[in-house]
């Protein structure tokens, strides 16, 4: 594809999907990078699917404004988007009747692809399926059909691939698969839109997160969410609870409060964990306590998620 | 807007891997005309070689054009529903292909079979009554206008039977409900050939120039007003 790569691979200014009366998304605005894997997560019914559809001109917006390769999304536009994106939806969508290639044919001649046999059989080694081209897709595995699936997407070489829930109602065995193939594709400079309700996938996967819940209620990398959702702490277990633990904590450098948790867990809130932990260990030894465990807090991917979620729930409510 | 033969070659493709993958669309569509075939061929064997008068001012072999009418109503019918119905359609429509490419696809898929089917069974027909029905009855039946009335009416009748399909396809939720009403709306047009059949209106040269018009102009009438019934988002979300 020649497409202008100096300006984000998609651009979404308050872009707004409505239903009749039920909102699917709105006022939804965020920037992806060439080359960046972006996931968007939200509960069921967020939206994740139906901002997938519009953005790749299956479904118009209500209102707002989109880029998505660098082209305007509008109606006249839509062949050209298509022909630089691939949708990988949800569900395989396979022609379970015809055989692998027979499947990838038909996509590599709607997609206008050139050297279709070259790109086909480079498809299927990229998807570890080159042996089983002759297989009649309704006979194969959930994951090797989901597999497929990601070798049809990959067929146009798409500036951007849209992958929707792509390891929904996979074994483990079959999500890893998924996810060593998600990751090569990112390894060659694809960029990736992959929604998912999965926070491990995402934590794994994905360079930046978005989370949506109709609206867009959070953007950034894993570790800015966690900054800005949670205070730095050092979490502190010893053998017996601390006598006066005031005194072991109050005036530690870069510690600013401390809490109990629980009879022998002490959790501080702390500007540097780095710095931090090391004085707080070293206060411990001197006050004569047994230590236990001495350790930064870690607050993974779906502690952002749910604590965002009942956060704004709140907010809602009142 | 150009066309691209090559993604309307890769849905006809497709829809002809599918029907050699399952045979029973085929068979299907070959049953209706041969129960067709009966009220004929008893009408050859059953009538005295004095009959041969009256036969050769009838038409009725034109009867036979119900059948281009009849078959690819059905199977046009599920082009776009049935694609819905596996889940098939969204990754089909994530591509770049027109809308007037993919019906014109499904289209010439639903045709070419349907007309293969109607002139394998009036060949049959023909044969059956030139070597096996009464030299006169067989004369009287078989008629040099009525045999290029057969060939040219046979596909124009069938690309616009099958339009009627595709336009149900793409307004409607369900296989079933889509192939009835495609069929009830290729009714008018049978009854129609059948009139001409049994000569209520008259088979002159006008009239069959006249029609052959009507019909080239609805096929392509047809093929506009399919495109323009054809709704992705509907399609996609099923909401409107």
């Amino acid at each position: 594809m020649n497409a202008d790569r100096s300006g984000p691979a998609i651009s979404v200014r308050g872009l707004s999907k409505r239903f009749g009366d039920r909102v699917a998304f709105d006022d939804v605005s965020f920037e992806i990078g060439y080359g960046e894997v972006f996931g968007f997560l939200g509960p069921n019914g967020a939206g994740k699917t139906t901002t997938v559809r519009t953005l790749g001109t299956l479904v118009a917006p209500t209102s707002g404004a989109a880029t998505v390769a660098g082209i305007p999304l509008t109606p006249a536009n839509g062949v050209e988007i298509r022909s630089r994106i691939a949708i990988m939806p949800e569900s395989p969508g396979l022609y379970m009747r015809l055989t692998v290639i027979e499947n990838l044919e038909c996509f590599a001649d709607l997609n206008d692809v050139p050297d279709a046999p070259a790109r086909i059989a480079g498809a299927l080694r990229a998807v570890g399926l080159a042996d089983r081209a002759r297989d009649v897709c309704g006979a194969l595995s959930k994951g090797l059909r989901q597999r497929v699936a990601l070798a049809r997407a990959l067929l146009p070489r798409p500036d951007v691939l849209f992958l929707d829930e792509p390891t929904a109602g996979l074994d483990p065995a079959a999500t890893r698969e998924v996810h060593e193939l998600i990751d090569d594709l990112r390894k060659r400079g694809v960029t990736i839109f992959l929604t998912t309700h999965r926070l491990e996938e995402a934590e794994r996967l994905c360079d930046r997160i978005a989370i949506l819940k109709t609206t867009l209620r959070v953007t950034g990398r894993p570790d800015e969410l966690r900054d800005r959702l949670f205070a730095r702490t050092v979490t502190v277990t010893t053998l017996a609870p601390l006598p006066n633990p005031d005194l072991v904590f109050a005036g530690l450098p870069t510690v600013d409060s401390w809490r109990q948790d629980g009879a022998t867990g002490y959790v501080l809130t702390v500007s540097d964990p780095a710095l931090a932990a090391p004085a707080v260990t070293r206060a411990l030894v001197r006050a004569g306590a047994d230590v236990l465990t001495v350790g930064r807090s870690h607050h993974s991917l779906e502690d952002i998620y749910l604590t965002l979620l009942d956060r704004e729930d709140e907010v809602d409510r009142k | 807007m150009s066309i691209s033969r090559r993604r309307v070659r890769a849905i006809v493709r497709k829809e002809f891997r599918e029907y050699r993958h399952n045979g029973n669309i085929i068979y299907t569509m070959a049953i209706l005309p041969v129960i067709f075939l009966i009220q004929p061929l008893v009408q050859a064997f059953a009538a005295p070689a004095s009959a041969s008068a009256t036969l050769r001012q009838e038409h009725s072999l034109l009867y036979l054009l119900a059948i281009p009418l009849l078959v690819p109503a059905g199977v046009a019918a599920y082009a776009i529903v049935g694609e819905r119905l596996q889940g098939t359609l969204e990754p089909v429509l994530g591509t770049p292909v027109r809308r007037t490419e993919l019906l014109l696809g499904k289209a010439l898929a639903a045709v070419a079979p349907s007309v293969v089917v109607a002139y394998t069974v009036y060949a049959l027909f023909v044969a059956v009554i030139e070597l096996f029905a009464r030299p006169s009855v067989a004369s009287a039946l078989i008629q040099g206008p009525e045999l290029v009335a057969q060939l040219l009416f046979t596909p124009l009748l069938a690309a616009w039977s099958t339009w009627v399909g595709v336009g149900v396809s793409v307004r409607s939720r369900d296989p079933r409900n889509a192939s009835g009403v495609a069929m009830l709306l290729s009714l008018p047009m049978v009854a129609i050939t059948s009139l001409i059949a049994f000569n209520v209106i008259p088979a002159t040269l006008a009239v069959a120039f006249a029609f052959a018009l009507a019909l080239v102009v609805l096929d392509r009438l047809g093929w506009r007003v399919a495109s323009g019934l054809f709704d992705r988002e509907r399609l996609i979300v099923g909401t409107k």
